[in-house]
């Protein structure tokens, strides 16, 4: 019975194991990817080992400006996702108004609509209004910031519904005005929603290809020039870019969970 | 995306409950709702109407022509029976990942929350870690690997699964591989949040009462876990019967979902209401499909 139970216990941890290795599998192909040097542009095999595309990241004509695109759009629709979706938190916690379940549908119905009904929507509206020429940039952040906001609103809501209220009441009986229970208690309290809630738009808006797809004009992000050139042979550099950013962003993650640990909440 | 994700998901787990703040009344609440919700309005809830508004528009006209509103239904019709194989294959695909990613994600999130230890954190960062990288990459990455000169392919040749010149690429085996490993992270994350708040006397209780580990689980733990199901098959349905970029690389013209039949529609073809009718009919049976999987799985309370 009890050598059954061990059986039973580590095999879910085997399962478990192998699941997080297909996972990983795709990842640990961008990185041997990036050192590839293919014997034909078509070539999705591992031809021989070169460390050429990492002394040339830039070689591919138009990537790295792809790349500069896309932290630009991904930047500045982090910021207005952000404090748009901050604000509509706040309300939503904080504020008695009429229509609550209809603003919490609106908020819920991005989050469940297919990328390519957005996508393909915005475009219609846009041919609609005769903006159809004028695509590029500004069309590519306004629909990142929509379709960021709704992630927002749900994930700094999460955090203010989870604070204790009677901190900030122990600060309003300290002689604390308003404001200053706000900045000093509520906002230091909320941040960490708020700081999860701007990577994560980060990485919808930079990640994003299929909105992006609709309604970029002639504007290239990082994604849709991956795309473009999949078409016609991808080159190895861009699973160096690929490789970056997962370190980069592992880094991040890591170096937050240690800040973490060394200040206990 | 991730962090996030991680962050609502321990979020959720706070032991004693928070006191609710006081809602004020008056009207600063609506000047913080507003540039938001205007945004949504403006940027959803407008285009939306439109596309339903360019589905209903007369076939004969052209972009360069301008559409006449004709209140054409006839084009529902026409895309149903013209595009039936896609629409398909987006259903069925998005079906069958949904419930691979359920079988590799339940051990998984199952063994996170009760048997990871001082390794939960890591096993978590780990879930979420292909999220760090481009959608578009990784998707590349599984071209490499289902190769015909691949060691999956090899392996598989070798075992007399696949045929001497059998082939995974360009395989409607392929495009679920890929659909299945990019909405994993969805599924792995609601399903742990759920398992992690499961009071473990509960579990205890059960075996105190004599059920063995198989019943423990049918009767106890699934039922608890039920609402991350629900939330994470859905979170990954609808994402995967939208997708076209699976389809498109990992597949031929043979695979193609209807993602790919929209996006060509609007963006090669230029048939405007044909592509928005098929739009609005992906909306359509998504909604129908949800509204009646979360009625069947009692979990209404998570809309």
């Amino acid at each position: 019975m009890r050598a059954g139970r061990w059986v039973a216990d580590h095999f879910v941890m085997v399962v478990a194991l192998l699941v997080l290795v297909y996972m990983f599998l795709p990842i640990f192909f961008v990185v041997l990817m990036s050192f590839n040097d293919p014997v034909s542009r078509l070539s999705y095999e591992f031809d021989g080992f070169t460390l050429n595309n990492w002394t040339d990241p830039c070689g591919p004509s138009g990537m790295c400006a792809s790349v500069v695109k896309s932290l630009q759009i991904g930047f500045l629709a982090t910021l207005g996702a952000t404090v748009l979706g901050t604000l509509v938190a706040f309300a939503l916690v904080r504020h008695r108004f009429r229509g609550r379940a209809a603003t919490s549908l609106l908020i819920f119905l991005p989050m469940a609509t297919p990328e390519v009904v957005m996508g393909s929507s915005l475009l219609a509206l846009f041919t609609s209004v005769g903006l159809a020429g004028t695509l590029g940039f500004w069309s590519i952040l306004v629909a990142h910031i929509m379709f960021c906001l709704s992630f927002v609103v749900v994930t700094v809501k999460a955090r203010l519904a989870g604070l204790d209220s009677s901190l900030e009441q122990a600060a309003m009986d300290l002689y604390a005005n308003e404001w200053q229970a706000f900045w000093r208690i509520t906002f230091p309290l909320v941040f960490p929603g708020i700081l999860a809630a701007a990577l994560l738009s980060f990485s919808l808006s930079f990640d994003d290809f299929i909105v992006t797809n609709f309604n970029h004009g002639n504007t290239i992000t990082f994604p849709m020039f991956v795309w473009g050139s999949a078409q016609r042979g991808i080159p190895p550099q861009v699973n160096v870019i690929g490789t970056v950013m997962f370190a980069v962003a592992l880094l991040l993650v890591l170096s937050g969970g240690l800040l973490q640990r060394r200040r206990p909440a | 995306m991730s962090v996030a994700a991680a962050e609502a998901a321990a979020g959720g787990t706070v032991g004693h409950e928070p006191v609710p703040p006081p809602r004020r009344r008056g009207g600063s609440g609506y000047l913080l709702l507003l540039p938001g919700m205007l945004w949504l309005v403006l940027f959803f809830l407008v285009p939306t109407i439109q596309l339903v508004a360019t589905s209903l528009y007369d076939p004969s006209g052209s972009l360069d022509t301008g559409y006449a509103m004709t209140w054409s239904f006839p084009n529902y019709w026409h895309a149903l029976t013209s595009f039936t194989a896609p629409f398909l294959r987006s259903l069925v695909y998005a079906t069958v990942s949904t419930g691979l990613a359920l079988l590799l994600a339940y051990p998984l999130a199952y063994a996170i929350a009760f048997k990871s230890g001082r390794w939960k954190n890591l096993m978590l960062v780990a879930v979420i870690a292909p999220f760090f990288t481009s959608f578009l990459v990784r998707t590349l990455a599984w071209k490499s690997i289902l190769s015909d000169n691949g060691f999956v392919v090899h392996v598989l040749q070798a075992l007399h699964i696949l045929g001497p010149d059998g082939r995974l690429l360009a395989t409607s085996v392929a495009v679920i591989t890929g659909l299945t490993y990019n909405f994993l992270p969805f599924m792995v994350l609601p399903l742990y949040a759920s398992l992690e708040k499961i009071d473990l006397r509960l579990i205890e209780a059960s075996k105190d009462l004599y059920a063995d580990g198989f019943t423990s689980f049918r009767k106890v733990t699934l039922p608890l876990s039920m609402p991350g199901l629900v939330a994470g098959t859905l979170l990954t349905f609808i994402p995967a019967a939208g997708d076209y970029i699976n389809a498109e690389l990992l597949g031929t013209p043979k695979q193609y979902m209807i993602g790919n039949v929209i996006d060509s529609l609007f963006l090669v073809q230029l048939d405007y209401p044909a592509a928005a009718a098929c739009s609005v009919i992906l909306m359509l049976a998504i909604v129908a499909m949800v509204l009646f999987y979360v009625r069947r799985a009692g979990t209404e309370e998570l809309l």
